[in-house]
């Protein structure tokens, strides 16, 4: 039995396959094939490949572009597709555990489909080590499928560390108060090379732009150090913390979630508490 | 120009998710709902296109009766109409949610004409299946491009602004299009009064679709084991800061 593979040089891609090897024996189709990007032509890549080798499942990292293909192939060949699983059992159904809520919430499932189509969440399941799999013969695209085709690249203004790639990362939450709050984490965030970072309830403010939000819908980040100061500690916010090695929670409310759920706290008013960080720190420089 | 936002009315889950007893649905007894966070913004463009270039800008869900709250919001933000396809707060995959809309926009393009763009959010908040946008795209012949951040109508075109790493790729596709969103790509506005006022008499058409079996069948939800933190506490107030700079250094940041 022959499984099919969406596969790129990534991790999530690796931890795809480890996956995919229950489902048989894996051969793949590569990300890049199609230059520029075109997730039509891909997608029909991915349907006609199944079809002849008869695949017994279809599976890629739960990445955004993964994700994108495999629902284009769902619509493309009308069959069910269960995203973001950080397992899956053959059989009839296919049994699959799947995030929900940016991974706040697993659902198990039932996936009925005579070809099981499945994204693997990244980061949830080992990285294979095996060869890698041998790649299909494809046709080259129909017109039609690269009609939807990157034509462009824009890079981002330069400014400032990466939220996303950020070692260390000061948040500010509802609790600091006002755009102008930002002054003090912005300094404190100086002082420690450390990105600025914000809540939801800071950008629907508009206090900060979107591009500083962490969380379900913003930014997924992995720092060293994550200091989250005034941030209640939503769902929405600790979806995107699930990679954070040290989280400090400094809140007035030592019962507000992000207080429970950190490494380290300190309880009070982070209008006092943040500025004199900031001077401990020179003070001892 | 004729421009269609489809949303879902999600719960607003706050800090701690609670089962219902079956561990089937989250307990949203004490919990206030809204529409998923990348939808808002697909709101908020389709009103903001349709005020510069005018036309007819419609709002769109499957959902229980009180979904109507989130039309409703979406009015207030300027939408004109909605049309509302209501269940009986079951859940539906997404495959059946996709094909319940397509049914509705086809029904709603026949006397109106079709609708120049579609908008999605690029995952419900909830569910997160990454795929109704795709699949009513695909079933409407129409090109789809997904995860926008920018999105600007260039006559019979629109090109399209994706967020990928380090940067973003351009799409430029023909008219109509779907096309699915992100949190980011506006800030939604607050809704006024008298746009709250007005929302409460614009038109909203109702029909009850039949619930076909689901192909990804939910069976249980779950909430993952905690990740073992104990917070330690660094003290109270400014004299805090000493064991703060302490703790950043043992990381190493420091």
């Amino acid at each position: 039995m022959t499984v099919l593979v969406l596969m790129d040089e990534s991790d999530a891609s690796r931890q795809a396959l480890t996956l995919a090897r229950k489902f048989g024996d894996p051969r793949s189709v590569r990300m890049d094939a199609i230059e520029p990007f075109a997730p039509d032509a891909l997608a029909a890549a991915l349907a006609q490949a199944a079809d002849e080798l008869n695949a017994s499942a279809v599976f890629a990292a739960g990445t955004d572009r993964g994700n994108e293909v495999m629902a284009r192939l769902a619509a493309r060949t009308g069959l069910p597709f269960a995203a973001n699983c950080i397992s899956a059992t053959p059989g009839e159904p296919v049994s699959v555990t799947r995030l929900r809520w940016g991974g706040s919430l697993l659902e198990e499932a039932r996936l009925h489909s005579p070809r099981p189509l499945i994204s693997v969440a990244p980061h949830t399941v080992p990285e294979d080590t095996g060869p890698r799999p041998q790649d299909v013969d494809m046709k080259p695209p129909a017109e039609a499928d690269l009609v939807v085709r990157v034509v462009d690249h824009v890079s981002p203004r330069n400014g400032g560390v990466s939220l996303a790639e950020a070692k260390v990362i000061v948040s500010g939450g509802r609790g600091v108060g006002s755009k102008e709050g930002f002054a003090i984490i912005e300094d404190l965030a100086g002082l420690l090379g450390a990105a600025v970072g914000c809540s939801r309830a800071v950008t629907s403010a508009g206090w900060r732009p979107h591009s500083d939000q962490v969380g379900q819908t913003g930014t997924k980040v992995a720092p060293d150090v994550y200091i989250a100061c005034g941030i209640s500690g939503a769902t929405q916010h600790m979806a995107g913390l699930k990679g954070a090695k040290r989280i400090l929670a400094i809140n007035s409310d030592p019962q507000a979630p992000l207080m429970l759920n950190a490494d380290y706290t300190v309880t009070g008013d982070l209008k006092e508490i943040v500025p004199a960080i900031s001077a401990e720190i020179r003070k001892r420089r | 120009m004729r421009v269609l936002a489809c949303i879902k009315r999600v719960p607003i889950t706050g800090g701690r998710i609670v089962l219902t007893e079956d561990a089937r649905a989250i307990n949203t007894q004490h919990l206030g709902f809204t529409m998923s966070p990348h939808e808002e913004c697909g709101v908020e463009e389709a009103a903001r296109l349709i005020e510069a270039h005018k036309g007819d800008s419609v709002v769109l869900t499957l959902g229980p009766p009180e979904a109507v709250e989130q039309l409703r919001d979406a009015m207030a933000l300027g939408i004109d109409r909605a049309i509302h396809l209501q269940t009986d707060g079951q859940e539906w995959d997404a495959e059946a949610t996709a094909s319940a809309l397509t049914d509705a926009i086809r029904a709603d393009e026949g006397p109106s004409g079709r609708f120049d763009i579609v908008f999605f959010g690029n995952e419900s908040a909830d569910s997160g299946g990454f795929q109704v946008g795709a699949r009513v795209a695909h079933a409407l012949g129409r090109p789809l491009v997904t995860g926008l951040k920018k999105v600007t109508v260039e006559g019979a075109s629109v090109r399209c602004e994706q967020e990928v790493e380090g940067g973003r790729d351009v799409y430029v596709v023909p008219l109509p299009a779907v096309l699915t969103v992100k949190e980011g790509l506006n800030l939604p506005r607050y809704p006024s009064v008298p746009g709250r006022m007005r929302a409460r008499s614009k038109p909203v058409a109702v029909s009850t679709p039949a619930r076909p079996a689901p192909r990804l069948e939910l069976v249980r939800l779950a909430v993952p084991a905690g990740q073992g933190r104990r917070a330690e506490s660094l003290g109270a107030g400014a004299a805090a800061a000493p064991a703060v700079v302490e703790m950043l250094q043992k990381a190493g940041v420091l």
